[in-house]
């Protein structure tokens, strides 16, 4: 294998595993809404004010995520 | 999607991000490309939309008109409920930028020929620095330079404290990348699955199994209104965040 094939093997291998990151990100966002949904069941009259809450700890578990699916596309198509 | 050489069917999602010259000519600083058209398309839309719907200033709205309350409406609560009521001046900052950022996301899921232009690190890169900067001279302004004493958290035991200062530190000035980059990244990688499917599709029709691309077809139409919904809470999100980050400068030590 020359040097070109190795590199592009190399950029596709790491564009995979960066997309791993991804799947931190589906945990944390699972878990962000998961402990809204069960909170919100225990005591329905709080769970109004707290919607703007979650949103915010859904965006900041998914920007992990994007910073992953951003190295992932800087692999592909910047490296 | 983009046809091969031999006319086979070659998956190429990321060349709707292209920018290019509307007119013809070298891309200088001044062209005018496809980014900048549907720029002006989303202030254009936003203008419509707000200037028509408050024409008539009915007291029973009509459509268009309840339309414009109900936006204007959410985002002066959300200002009042994040920065409290002296925070109401900033609410035309904070207003524009939702506006702007919803339109462009909306107009981008245009299904013929649309740009999107948030998909773009530049642009929303411009408007997360200037959120940053606008929070750092105000706090500055107002505050004087006690306003960097945020970082040294006084409620931590003391030997906690320059450790979690240096953390504070990176986390506020990673604050402009994050606040651009989810929004790029979110809407770069919705319109990139799209056309990943809409190749699938045409790889299957090409091949000559035409039943088959109810499959992908269908999973467009599900992750289209999926994506609407992303384009409307970016817009949102993108928005609360700029709220919780001016709060640090008008509302400090809180």
């Amino acid at each position: 294998m020359d040097a070109e094939a190795a590199t592009l093997l190399g950029k596709y291998i790491g564009a995979g595993l960066a997309c791993t990151a991804m799947g931190g990100a589906g945990v944390g966002v699972g878990h962000v809404v998961g402990n809204y949904l069960a909170g919100a069941l225990r005591n329905p009259s709080a769970a109004g004010g707290q919607t703007a809450t979650m949103f915010l700890g859904i965006a900041f578990a998914e920007a992990l995520g994007i910073f992953g699916f951003l190295i992932a596309l800087l692999l592909m198509f910047a490296v | 999607m983009a046809a091969g050489p031999d006319g086979e069917v070659i998956i190429d999602p990321m060349s709707q991000f292209a920018i290019k010259p509307l007119f013809g000519g070298e891309l200088g600083t001044f062209t005018i490309t496809n980014s900048t058209l549907w720029m002006g398309l989303t202030v254009l839309a936003v203008v419509l939309l707000l200037l028509l719907g408050t024409r008539g200033r009915n007291v029973v709205p009509t459509r268009m008109q309840s339309v414009a309350e109900v936006l204007y409406g959410f985002i002066r609560q959300m200002c009042v409920d994040v920065l409290g009521e002296k925070g109401v001046k900033f609410f035309p900052y904070i207003f524009t930028l939702f506006m702007f950022i919803l339109f462009s996301n909306l107009l981008g899921m245009w299904p013929y020929k649309s740009f999107t232009t948030t998909s773009h690190v530049a642009v929303t890169g411009v408007l997360a620095l200037g959120v940053f900067l606008t929070v750092v001279i105000l706090g500055v302004a107002k505050n004087g330079l006690s306003f960097f004493g945020m970082f040294w958290v006084t409620s931590a035991p003391l030997a906690l404290r320059p450790a979690l200062a240096i953390i504070e530190i990176i986390s506020f000035f990673v604050r402009p990348l994050s606040h651009s980059i989810r929004l790029a990244g979110n809407m770069m990688a919705g319109h990139a699955v799209l056309k990943v499917f809409a190749g699938l599709a045409a790889m299957i029709v090409a091949g000559g199994l035409l039943p088959l691309a109810i499959l992908p077809i269908g999973a467009m139409v599900a992750l289209t209104a999926l994506e609407l919904l992303v384009a409307v809470v970016q817009a949102y999100i993108f928005a609360i965040l700029t709220c919780i980050y001016l709060n640090d400068a008008v509302n400090p030590h809180h």
